[in-house]
């Protein structure tokens, strides 16, 4: 059984004391600053990064990293409970029925039905995982350079579908983090593009720096706009135990949350927010009293949680095999490969069979840590509820500088992220979603890349694209997406399904 | 016949990806551009500028046909403070060192909210000083200078 020796071969890498440490410590920090209200799991994970590079060993690394991930999908659901504040908009839904059981008393149910529901969504999808990533791997390995360009293309696209907002705003997103990616040397003639004369700026803009510019430096700004009195409503949480008919009620939406998320969630473009709206609208139809959603249902917390969460892992699914991110932390994900010296993509399964299969066996152990960890370590997440605002920014800031800095000691990337911090706030005003931006910008060089290969090898000729099947089909798919997109029904609704969120 | 009416959130984000796709396809303009067979260094990004430009075009387009969201309140004291506490971290934190650089750099950051008092203000940045020492200069053993050149020597002493 190749699975079960891969599977043994993750868990012994991620079990070793050191790495059994980081993703404890990820966990943990995630958690702390994804309950910080306002601040949500990409930002988190952008904030963090930079904690992360000062190990030297590429797997406790991004252990830790996947660590902080989920800590702050959990802490962003305790807030959406707590007080009504979801941090990422994936954890907006669970806030509908989840604050009405908190302000019918029943607060500890809500987190506990949460971690539960996560933690089997975690379970299950960890193994999807390990059964789809090696055959993923193996098509992945025929991929030529006009493969891999066309299925950037379809990740770039269907990140354009998911964003908020209109399209156009989103597809022109794309294209300005696509152009920020190819900022710095050209790698055939070793010319620098648009460095401004800056030689720090050679090697291209620095990851981190643009991250934790335009979604930490943003956030807070947009934080700062009305600052009001935060009212937390539960001081003290108690019945952290679900009763026998809680967990009659949420055993089926559990399950029915995890298929939903597992498969929305290897889409590229951010499947977890998708899983939980449409697990979410599942959950409500088939329920024999359907009035009860929005006033505090146990089938609205559990569904959603669930399929967030097996979305959030399954998206690892793209990252992993194929080395395309499917959202903004997968992006960040990569980002931190790049750094460490990983090139991202189908070989990491072969050359690094460690890191691979270690990243798998420690989704499953940072979820079990999530569930004996915080729910008796929830009076304390309730206690940083409380924290003012103006006390924290300053402190996110500093490290912040800290991080950014101790990444490559080169002060113009602190520039950098002062002016992405503008730009990111000025997007965001002009109604513009950061993710597609993102992506763009750690797919910019690698699709310039493809592309160049690509026509060297076609000798000039733009119809390998097409004339290549899996090229042909991957460009189809894409095509597909912007023209569903675009329909004017489709349109319409998925306006309404943003609203809704709003 | 209607009055000619722009919409300000999306006129302003119209002009702002014109103006980016611009900068784009000038300063591609001046690379080698090359064929579509062995692309130069300024092919792909000068493709791109074009499309960002276009993309601008159409935007403008919808802010002359319809209303959208308006842009609302916009955080200015955020900015002034919050923008500038990376900048002034870059530009000192070799010359007076990471101590005196972070705690500075915290103090500007704490006024963006108007709610910070001078004394929390103060108390929080130097507990905050304190804690990145033992974490990042101490624990860690980040290669920072502690104190920098731009302190006189009885004063680090």
């Amino acid at each position: 059984m190749e699975l079960l020796d891969n599977l043994a071969l993750g868990f012994s890498t991620a079990t070793s004391l050191a790495n059994l440490g980081f993703c404890l410590i990820g966990v943990l920090l995630g958690t702390l600053i994804g309950v910080l209200p306002g601040i949500g799991a990409t930002a988190t994970i952008a904030m963090l990064l930079p904690i992360t590079f000062q190990i030297g060993d590429p797997v406790s690394s991004l252990i830790m990293l996947a660590g902080i991930y989920y800590g702050a999908q959990y802490g962003g659901s305790t807030t959406a409970i707590l007080i009504n504040m979801p941090g990422e908009s994936s954890s907006a839904v669970t806030a509908i029925d989840g604050y009405q059981m908190a302000k019918n008393g029943r607060a500890g149910a809500a987190l506990a039905i949460a971690a539960i529901g996560s933690f089997f969504a975690g379970t299950v999808s960890t193994f999807l995982v390990a059964i789809f990533a090696p055959p993923l791997t193996a098509i992945a390995l025929q991929f030529g350079a006009a493969e891999y360009f066309s299925l950037m293309i379809v990740g770039l696209v269907s990140s354009v579908a998911l964003a908020h907002g209109s399209i156009v705003k989103a597809l022109a997103m794309v294209v300005l983090g696509l152009l920020l990616g190819i900022v710095g040397t050209d790698i055939y003639t070793g010319t620098p593009r648009f460095t401004l004369g800056i030689r720090e700026y050679a090697d291209g803009l620095n990851f981190v720096a643009v991250a934790v510019g335009v979604f930490g430096v943003a956030e807070i700004l947009r934080n700062l706009e009305n600052e009001h009195e935060r009212s937390v409503l539960i001081r003290r949480v108690s019945g952290l135990m679900p009763t026998r008919e809680d967990f009659r009620r949420m055993a089926a939406p559990i399950v029915r949350g995890t298929i939903i998320g597992s498969a929305l969630g290897i889409l590229p473009g951010g499947g977890a927010i998708l899983a939980a709206f449409a697990s979410y609208t599942v959950e409500k139809r088939v329920s024999k009293n359907p009035g009860e959603f929005g006033k505090g249902a146990v089938e609205g917390v559990a569904g959603p949680e669930s399929a967030n969460n097996a979305g959030a892992q399954t998206s690892f699914i793209p990252m992993l095999t194929l080395g395309i991110p499917a959202n903004p932390v997968m992006a960040l994900m990569i980002g931190a490969m790049i750094i460490q010296g990983i090139v991202p993509g189908p070989n990491v399964a072969i050359e690094q069979p460690a890191l691979f299969w270690g990243i798998i066996a420690s989704m499953w152990i940072g979820n079990l840590m999530l569930i004996i960890l915080n729910l008796p370590l929830i009076g304390l997440w309730v206690k940083l509820l409380t924290i003012p605002y103006y006390v924290l920014f300053p402190i996110i800031m500093a490290f912040c500088s800290i991080g950014v800095y101790s990444v490559n000691t080169n002060v113009y990337d602190l520039y950098a992220v002062a002016f992405f911090g503008f730009l990111g706030y000025l997007l965001t005003k002009l109604r513009c979603e950061p993710a597609p931006l993102l992506l763009g910008f750690v797919l910019g060089p690698l699709l310039e890349e493809n592309l160049r290969r690509a026509m060297i090898l076609a000798r000039g000729d733009p119809s390998t694209f097409v004339t290549r099947p899996i090229s042909a089909g991957l460009l189809f798919i894409a095509l597909a997406v912007l023209v569903i997109v675009f329909l004017p029904a489709v349109k319409k609704k998925r306006e309404e399904v943003f609203v809704e969120e709003n | 016949m209607k009055p000619f009416v722009i919409d300000t959130t999306n006129g302003i984000c119209a002009a702002l990806f014109i103006f980016l796709g611009g900068f784009f396809a000038l300063q591609s303009l001046g690379l080698e551009i090359g064929t579509a067979f062995r692309m130069g260094p300024g092919y792909f990004p000068l493709v791109l500028a074009i499309v960002l430009i276009l993309l601008g075009a159409v935007i403008l387009i919808q802010a002359v046909r319809f209303e959208s969201e308006p842009i609302g309140h916009i955080a200015w004291r955020g900015m002034l403070f919050i923008l500038p506490a990376p900048i002034f971290f870059g530009l000192t934190v070799r010359g007076l060192g990471f101590i005196p650089s972070i705690f500075l750099t915290a103090l500007i950051a704490s006024f963006a909210s108007g709610r910070m008092r001078p004394l929390t203000a103060l108390v929080l940045s130097a507990g905050l000083t304190l804690f990145a020492f033992l974490v990042f200069s101490y624990a860690l053993g980040l290669p920072f200078r502690r104190f920098g050149p731009w302190l006189p020597s009885w004063l680090v002493l």
